[in-house]
């Protein structure tokens, strides 16, 4: 792989850092630049530290500290779902509904693929483990939060209706309908766009990556099909693990709608 | 928060005006009565306590009408059932109006839609917060007479929050009102 590659530099970095930098600038006024900056340099100091850790992981090559990584990578991605909450739920549900419903279908989907379709040896091979996972989890995070997010405040927006329906001896599996299918649609829009519009609209970014790297494009693309199937089903599946627990948690034992169990973000007002 | 203490019985075809200002938990009261707001009081319906009913059974037989009504789906008739009995003549409609569109309904439509959309339900508690408030005094005799009528015809019982004394004395009704911090029971003259 390494022959058509071209390695790049810290001073070829620092050119490119300069479109947030001046970005940043531009925007002083607006009051973005600073949660822009911010994530910017997080997002350096993460992907070097995850560069090292790969490095070392892929030299052990060992399954628990496969694992200790997957489950690291999953408490974040719970955390981070949970962060991205306008209204959330209160105490360890706000980060548990986020984490168990990415885990079963991350989990599940990762280890089938790894067993079935890569074949690797062994199989939790790191190399191919942890960016798999990497990417359906980052994936399907993102619609986890979606949902949850959209039937938080969803819930917020249409208590009213909601509760009319619970008025007039409407179960709140009834009362809750409409709102489960829309947040699962919400939770599901951006993978079900990346796949319409990808190869047309936009190149995925794994698979450019590997072509800049210099894998040929064909092989790049069956990995980039494999990715998409894998993510869309997780996304899918999380998605739906996520609206049953959150809608779940919105009425207690007397199917009341139990908004109380939600707190308001302020920073995210 | 904290309503009462209040406590009451209601016997058949009987009602019950409720009469206080405002910020005086009368609709916590109402919430709490149709299970809508986990609560410490207790509530009885033909001797057995609200948790013997499942919630859906409950609210199906303990109707709530809020002051201000909730609608879910774009047309009227979708808030009711199909095979719903409905008379709607009885509040100045006819049964077009299952295809009218929320969005176009005046808030007194809406108000005698809502009431006519709990007794579709056939409820045998009404708990009423100040059902005719933005309705006309036509329309306030005709939502006074449908009551009357159903009350009997079902041998149902209403709980009515209303700050009318002269619609308290149209509907013969027992009051309590809430005075010097605490409900009242007083007699109809």
């Amino acid at each position: 792989m390494t022959n058509g590659m071209i390695t790049l530099s810290a001073p070829d970095l620092g050119i490119a850092s300069l479109l947030v930098v001046i970005l940043a600038g531009l925007t002083w006024r607006q009051g973005v630049s600073r949660s822009l900056l911010i994530s910017a340099l997080r997002m350096v100091v993460q992907l070097l530290l995850i560069g090292l850790v790969l490095n070392t992981l892929f030299a052990l090559a060992t399954w628990y500290w496969v694992a200790l990584m997957a489950v690291v990578m999953l408490l974040f991605a719970g955390r981070e779902v949970m962060a991205r909450q306008k209204r959330r739920f209160r105490g360890l549900w706000g980060m548990s509904i986020g984490a168990l419903s990415l885990m079963l279908s991350t989990f599940a989907i990762t280890v089938l693929t790894l067993l079935l379709v890569i074949r690797a040896e062994p199989w939790y091979e790191p190399q191919y483990a942890i960016p798999l996972l990497g990417m359906i989890l980052g994936n399907s995070m993102n619609a986890v939060a979606l949902a949850v997010n959209s039937i938080t405040t969803g819930a917020w927006q249409q208590r009213n209706q909601i509760e009319a329906r619970l008025m007039l001896g409407q179960s709140a599996e009834q009362a809750i309908s409409q709102l489960r299918a829309e947040s699962l649609h919400t939770g599901l829009i951006p993978i079900i766009n990346a796949m319409a519009a990808s190869g047309i609209v936009s190149l995925p970014g794994m698979m450019t990556g590997q072509i800049l790297a210099g894998s040929p494009p064909i092989e790049a693309v069956k990995y980039q099909i494999l990715i998409m199937f894998l993510i869309a089903g997780t996304c899918g599946f999380s998605g739906l693990a996520a609206v049953w627990l959150g809608t779940r948690r919105l009425f207690d034992e007397r199917q009341r709608l139990r908004l109380d169990r939600l707190e308001v973000m302020e920073h995210l007002r | 928060m904290h309503v009462g203490p209040v406590s009451f019985t209601l016997g058949s075809v009987e009602t019950l005006v409720l009469s206080s200002p405002s910020g005086t938990g009368k609709s916590l009261l109402l919430r709490a009565m149709a299970d809508l707001d986990p609560h410490q009081g207790e509530v009885y319906l033909d001797g057995r306590e609200q948790a013997e009913y499942t919630p859906t059974q409950w609210r199906s037989k303990v109707g709530y009408l809020p002051a201000e009504s909730a609608w879910w789906a774009d047309q009227v008739g979708d808030h009711f059932n199909v095979d719903d009995s409905v008379d709607w003549e009885a509040l100045g409609f006819d049964a077009g109006v299952r295809d009218w569109s929320i969005t176009r309904l005046s808030s007194g439509e809406r108000q005698r839609l809502a009431i006519l959309r709990m007794l579709a339900n056939r409820p045998r508690i009404l708990l009423l917060d100040e059902p005719t408030a933005n309705l006309d005094d036509a329309n306030t005799a005709r939502v006074e007479q449908l009551m009357f009528a159903y009350l009997a015809e079902q041998s149902a019982a209403a709980v009515w929050v209303s700050h009318d004394d002269q619609q308290r004395r149209r509907l013969g009704a027992r009051i309590m009102k809430f005075m010097n911090g605490q409900w009242q029971e007083q007699d109809n003259d």
